[in-house]
């Protein structure tokens, strides 16, 4: 009898790279990758970006084609549910019964919207963006409504908006906290893009949420906590993400806000590791337990991942980074810097080009850049290096931060 | 459809149909090219997509935008005259026959 496979639950971004960093740290014997959506690995990010806008061809999301899977000689299980994991003896089993043993497992489960609440919630024309099919759902609705309600201040109804004003819909968004993208960006940052967001003509409500929907003679109807009903062709919800935990947790592993693991990716069970969206994670570069929704977290800690099924326990260190575009703005954030205590300036908020370094007791914690991927960069570099850098130096133009992060 | 040469820095070669539009970046990823990351997945957010044209090639390329400049002055290989980043670069009939190289590393 030969081995049992590795196996690989979740194929989205995590996943396939756990796949790929398998091979490459040279494991030869079988490998199995698990998705439950029927298409083939593909990239969530431009589904709130320019796909919405365009007629992108659904293939073009695709990670790598067919033929790239079987080079690696991964066996793809796609349009397949697992149902259980049973530990004790080494097998997941599948919604169908069938079962599958493994020797070492991943869990790259990621995570999936946190449903709207309240009357009328369940209705047709309330839509999410995660899968390719809630972007192509959205996408060919989108051609026939001319007025758009969006639910969330955060990255996904930040882009959303901007793309529906690109398609010339009337844009209304609202958002329960006071500033927008509150959790990833200053307060500073927030406002910058505020003023952006209205200076595009969306209706940006602060401080407003949903109470209720209803249907009416064709229109959706949104009741607010603030101000008159909001008659609208659909509405956007994005307001954060559950992470995928379950099935960990009905295993038996420790799961609160996603699959508790440490810093080499594993969780209480040596043969199951996990990484991406779906894992509270003791992160070696924050030197804390977080949980990370990015690209960056998955591809990073996924490695991280692969190399501890494999019995190397290399640390998950890597500086988070993220990135959102918003019209011709391209946000991108490095480290953590909420909370500072000291921020800088580099550049001119005025020519929408600048940068916002924060500082906690005396470090550099973070950045975010607005059209400036050299500053990104280079505050990527100074984080991992751990270079002492000051806010005056950061602030003055005539520094080359990539020199800076050089040296 | 244009025809677009990748070449690795140990010398193999791949030719690619690439379809009107797509950028050269997508073409790489969809033909299972090596060492083509694409991090951000075409965004000009990483420059992990770094390839050097070939210099008799460069006049027919448009040129470097601004951002894509500053994102490759953050290349894990050295940046060289003929350095672009692949996601900026849209494929047409004008680019048939372009040969570009992959650098040793992207991260």
């Amino acid at each position: 009898m030969s081995a049992a496979p590795f196996v690989v639950i979740g194929a989205g971004q995590a996943g396939l790279q756990v796949c790929d960093s398998l091979r490459k740290l040279g494991y030869a014997g079988e490998l199995v990758l698990i998705g439950a959506e029927a298409t083939l690995p593909y990239q969530r990010p431009p589904l709130s970006k320019k796909f919405l806008a365009g007629d992108l061809e659904a293939e073009r999301l695709y990670f790598r084609p067919a033929t790239y899977y079987a080079k690696l000689d991964v066996t793809l299980l796609l349009d397949r549910e697992v149902h259980r994991i049973d530990r004790e003896h080494h097998a997941i089993e599948f919604t169908d019964g069938l079962r599958l043993a493994y020797a070492k497992l991943a869990l790259t489960t990621g995570a999936r919207v946190r449903p709207l609440q309240g009357p009328g919630a369940d209705c047709p024309d309330v839509f999410y963006v995660r899968t390719l099919d809630d972007g192509l759902r959205l996408r060919a609705r989108l051609r026939d409504v001319s007025h758009v309600t969006i639910v969330g201040g955060g990255f996904i109804g930040l882009e959303v908006a901007a793309m529906a004003r690109s398609l010339g819909k009337e844009v209304v968004l609202l958002e329960t906290l006071d500033r927008l993208m509150a959790r990833a960006v200053s307060p500073a940052v927030s406002a910058y893009f505020a003023d952006l967001h209205r200076a595009h003509g969306v209706d940006l409500r602060l401080a407003c949420g949903v109470r209720g929907l209803e249907t009416d003679a064709g229109t959706l109807r949104v009741s607010i906590s603030q101000g008159p009903d909001i008659d609208t062709g659909l509405l956007v919800a994005g307001i954060g993400v559950l992470p995928n935990a379950e099935l960990a947790v009905d295993a038996g592993l420790e799961g609160r806000d996603g699959i508790v693991v440490d810093v080499h990716a594993r969780t209480a069970d040596p043969d199951i590791v996990a990484a991406g969206d779906c894992t509270l994670h003791d992160n070696g570069f924050l030197a804390r337990q977080v949980r990370l929704e990015s690209v960056q977290n998955a591809v990073d800690q996924a490695k991280i991942a692969a190399a501890s099924m494999l019995g190397l326990a290399e640390p998950y260190v890597q500086v988070p980074w993220f990135w959102s575009d918003q019209y011709d703005a391209k946000l991108q954030m490095a480290g953590i810097g909420m909370p500072f205590d000291e921020c800088v300036l580099r550049g001119e908020r005025a020519s929408g080009s600048f940068s916002m370094f924060y500082f906690r007791a005396g470090r550099l914690v973070g950045a975010d850049s607005i059209n400036r991927p050299v500053d990104h960069m280079a505050c990527r570099k100074l984080l991992a290096q751990g270079t002492i850098v000051s806010p005056a130096e950061l602030g003055r133009e005539d520094i080359d931060l990539m020199q800076l992060a050089r040296t | 459809m244009p025809k677009i040469t990748y070449r690795q820095a140990d010398g193999r070669e791949d030719v690619v149909d690439v379809p009107d539009g797509w950028s050269l970046m997508e073409a790489a990823i969809q033909n299972d090219i090596a060492g083509i990351v694409a991090e951000c997945g075409g965004g000009c957010a990483c420059a992990t997509c770094h390839v050097y044209v070939d210099e008799a090639d460069l006049a027919r390329l448009p040129p470097v935008g601004s951002m894509e400049g500053d994102m490759l002055e953050c290349t894990a290989a050295e940046r060289r005259p003929n350095s672009r980043l692949s996601c900026q670069i849209r494929v047409s009939a004008a680019l048939d026959g372009l040969r570009v190289d992959i650098p040793e590393r992207q991260t």
